[in-house]
């Protein structure tokens, strides 16, 4: 008695979860809790959100609303036990459907296909009869090059008055409804494997600056295990807009004192080392270390011949082969000149560095003037020598978003396998066709049933074909 | 000649295979009907090669290749290419299931969006590429995209026809479904239009319904134009369900049938589910993963896409197991296209997130 009860119970918990209605229930929570999750930002400063619900509910509601909210986990719900909780249900209800189903489908997809009445054959949805001439051992030739011209093989059986051609064919399609459901597995698989054995942190790196760590959003450090070096941060822009085109970062991997990788990155072309890897993510100027950068100059001289000049704020410099000297006066990250004249600083990032320079000559003071990285037309000296506006440097920190995820792997394991999944669930269907050929008055009658899962205009199309084949065969034979 | 003349002879093709497509359904004669078809092939030829010119001036333009040229960086140019699949689409089933009466609706669909792009004059210029759209991926993910949207849209029109034409009275559920989507639809295009004439602005998309959509009448200062507005749309949503069945009346001379209808309607989003599930989930985790370094961060588009995504697997589900078909598939078709829409739209114009490159 006692077991029986236990049964029912764990009966209606499988029941439970292999139900449709589950399923459904589920889909429907995830989406419209989701759709929450789109409208108030995740991880935003609250004053973000309050401000979002004002336009929703009003003013007076929204500060209520959005205790309630957060209350309830809404400001970061991808993350909240809840969501968690439906993931999980959701990654059950797929295991207990399936296997619910399973049996039933593997017994469909291993029976072995067999001879059939004529009564039985003409039941099929898709039913077809014609006469052929001559007796059916003149005629069993013919049918079977029809049928192998349909793209099938057969088995074939004796029978009274004639023969029996049968077959089936994309039987294992049947599972692939179960390599997709198992896909959506691996990848929560792959998910959870790199929550628990991965990382996901930033790092803001100066120029000429190395670090052996990386921080988490919540402001843990984690060890790299290595060095990472940016040599140099650079920003390309479109023509002389202020359009970025490429965000760049040098990098150095060091790992007990030895260099051992070198790479430029950019967005969309990260750097990988032992599995942590570097993304582009953003930039930004140091305004503290403003004063304090590098000056970078490549001084050509009349005669081709160039050299290199790193410089401080008022460093002087002597241009090779001539008496001309520049002192560094000012510097601009940004510089804008209008149309009368002035001059003013447009933004706090380096979008057009600008270097006035004092040039003298022996030691008496000639002219000055703004030389800037991105107009080469400023870099010539009206005696011939060009002073190139290199860099400036040391003074911009590149953002790298740092990541380990040995789990990823596993989701485009998975990413691969419900791709394959689909396309055999829905392309590929389970075809199954008997053909019976019997004698009638000295002729043939060939009747053909076929039965297919899915897409059924398309196979009796084939069938038809079978038919029509079989028919002018019979012509060009008379 | 460059891109827009052939943008020009397309927009005109599918306008004119338009009026010749509803004569045809009056009339009913084979010439006609092959008439509008070898027009509306003329158009797609012509939007092909503006296509591929448009692409050709970017690479030439930009210097970044071939590959990272396709012109799908912007609202506009998407919008183009989506027209475009939804042509290819229209053509593919008139082919397959030997019926025009779809025509009538698709190619109006086309040539109106076409011309609304082309007035708007947004279409010609050819913005740079941000640093986080170089990358080849953006050919892979967004035209898998957009190609699965248009089987989606195509899925939607069928299935709306379809509940048009099988429901009977007004107080059957899925009756009232489809007369208030439609109404609503109505609705929305109306209140645009208004807006439109109104302020008589035309600017990019993403500047209209930030600062202009429905402020001639929902958001309109004035609370007589408000309260206006609603009465209208309480009246559009009566007016709908109360006449509805003329829609059905018209329908019914199509000479299409339900089933058919069915069959497109699965037909659609069987072969939009997998592509929109590689090339828009997939092949977009991929790249996120290469850019942003989380492959998936319930980013609002992402969000999204997933709902999306569900409910088209609702859909089949909901026919393959339970073996639903017709009304109740119909309405998730209809439901599913509502959340493509918001997808594309919604998620960019609303919405804030990583993704917002069409507002940018």
């Amino acid at each position: 008695m006692e077991q029986r009860k236990n049964k029912t119970f764990a009966d209606k918990t499988w029941d439970f979860f292999a139900s449709v209605r589950l399923a459904i229930i589920i889909f429907a929570l995830i989406s419209l809790t989701s759709i929450i999750g789109t409208i108030l930002e995740q991880q935003a400063e609250p004053a973000k959100n309050i401000k979002v619900l004002t336009r929703i509910f009003g003013e007076s509601l929204a500060p209520g609303m959005y205790s309630i909210f957060e209350k309830l986990g809404f400001m970061d719900m991808y993350h909240s036990w809840w969501f968690m909780a439906l993931l999980i249900l959701f990654s059950i209800n797929i295991v207990i459907c399936s296997l619910d189903r399973l049996p039933r489908i593997w017994k469909i997809v291993k029976e072995p296909i067999g001879p059939l009445t004529e009564e039985k054959i003409k039941k099929f949805i898709i039913s077809k009869e014609i006469v052929l001439k001559g007796k059916p051992d003149k005629v069993k030739d013919v049918v079977k090059n029809a049928i192998k011209n349909a793209g099938f093989s057969y088995a074939e059986s004796k029978e009274d008055n004639g023969y029996q051609f049968f077959t089936q064919k994309g039987n294992y399609s049947r599972l692939g409804v179960y390599i997709t459901h198992f896909s959506i597995l691996v990848i929560l698989a792959g998910a959870v494997i790199g929550v628990f054995f991965g990382f996901k942190g930033h790092l803001n790196l100066p120029e000429g600056f190395v670090s052996d760590v990386a921080y988490t959003n919540s402001g843990k450090t984690v060890p790299l295990g290595f060095d990472i070096k940016c040599n140099n941060f650079d920003v390309e822009f479109y023509g002389r807009s202020d359009m970025p085109k490429e965000y760049r970062s040098w990098l150095t991997v060091i790992k007990n004192g030895r260099e051992v990788l070198k790479k430029l990155i950019v967005v969309n072309d990260p750097l990988t080392y032992e599995g942590i890897t570097f993304y582009q993510a953003n930039y930004g100027l140091m305004s503290e270390r403003l004063g304090s950068g590098l000056f970078i100059f490549r001084v050509v001289s009349r005669d081709g011949k160039t050299s290199v000049f790193n410089l401080r704020l008022g460093d002087k410099f002597e241009i090779p082969e001539t008496n001309i000297s520049g002192k560094i006066i000012d510097f601009s990250p940004a510089l804008k000149i209008t149309d009368n004249g002035q001059v003013f600083t447009y933004t706090n990032q380096m979008n057009n560095p600008a270097v006035y320079i004092d040039f003298s000559e022996s030691g008496k003071h000639k002219y000055s003037g703004w030389l800037l990285k991105r107009y080469s037309e400023t870099w010539q000296l009206p005696e011939g020598p060009r002073v190139e506006f290199i860099d400036y440097w040391g003074v911009e920190f590149t953002g790298l978003q740092v990541r380990k995820d040995p789990g990823v792997w596993v989701v485009y394991l998975g990413c691969c396998t419900i791709s394959i999944g689909l396309f055999i669930a829905l392309f590929i269907s389970h075809r199954k066709i008997w053909v019976r050929i019997a004698e009638e008055k000295n002729n043939t009658r060939v009747t053909i049933g076929a039965t297919s899962n899915k897409n059924r205009a398309a196979f009796e199309k084939k069938i038809d074909k079978i038919i029509s084949l079989l028919s002018k065969k019979q012509e060009g034979g008379k | 000649m460059d891109s827009s003349f052939f943008f020009g002879i397309s927009t005109i093709a599918y306008i004119l295979a338009m009026m010749i497509y509803i004569t045809y359904l009056a009339f009913k004669k084979t010439q006609i009907g092959i008439t509008a078809t070898t027009i509306t092939i003329a158009g797609f030829i012509s939007q092909t090669l503006a296509i591929m010119l448009r692409w050709k001036e970017f690479a030439d333009l930009s210097g970044m290749g071939f590959l990272r040229s396709a012109p799908l960086t912007n609202l506009y140019e998407s919008l183009i290419f989506f027209v475009w699949c939804l042509i290819l689409g229209y053509l593919i089933i008139e082919f397959k299931f030997k019926n025009r009466s779809f025509g009538a609706f698709v190619t109006p669909v086309a040539g109106l969006a076409l011309a609304f792009i082309d007035i708007s004059g947004v279409s010609k210029e050819i913005q740079p590429l941000v640093p986080a759209l170089q990358s080849n991926w953006l050919l892979a993910h967004v035209m898998m995209s957009f190609i699965a949207y248009a089987a989606f849209a195509l899925s939607f029109s069928a299935g709306l026809m379809y509940l048009i034409m099988t429901t009977e009275k007004r107080s059957e559920i899925s009756y009232i479904f489809w007369t208030f989507a439609l109404a609503i639809f109505v609705v929305v295009l109306a209140a645009m239009g208004i807006d439109f004439l109104t302020f008589k602005v035309v600017v990019k998309p993403e500047e209209f319904i930030k600062s202009y959509m429905f402020n001639a009448s929902f958001l309109n200062p004035s609370a007589v134009i408000k309260i206006l507005s609603w009465i209208s749309t309480i009246v559009t949503i009566f007016i709908m369900w109360r006449y509805g069945s003329i829609l059905k009346t018209i329908m019914k001379k199509f000479n299409i049938s339900p089933e058919t209808l069915d069959e497109i309607t699965y037909k659609s989003i069987a072969i939009g589910f997998p592509i929109f599930t590689l090339g828009g989930l997939i092949f977009g985790a991929i790249w996120a993963d290469q850019a942003w370094g989380v492959y998936w961060s319930w980013d609002p588009k992402e969000t999204w896409s997933l709902i999306t995504w569900f409910i088209y697997a609702f859909y089949l589900h909901s026919r393959m197991i339970k073996g639903w078909r017709g009304k109740k598939v119909a309405i998730v078709a209809v439901i599913g296209f509502m959340a493509v829409i918001f997808t594309y739209l919604g998620v960019n114009l609303l919405l804030s997130g990583l993704h917002a490159y069409g507002s940018a």
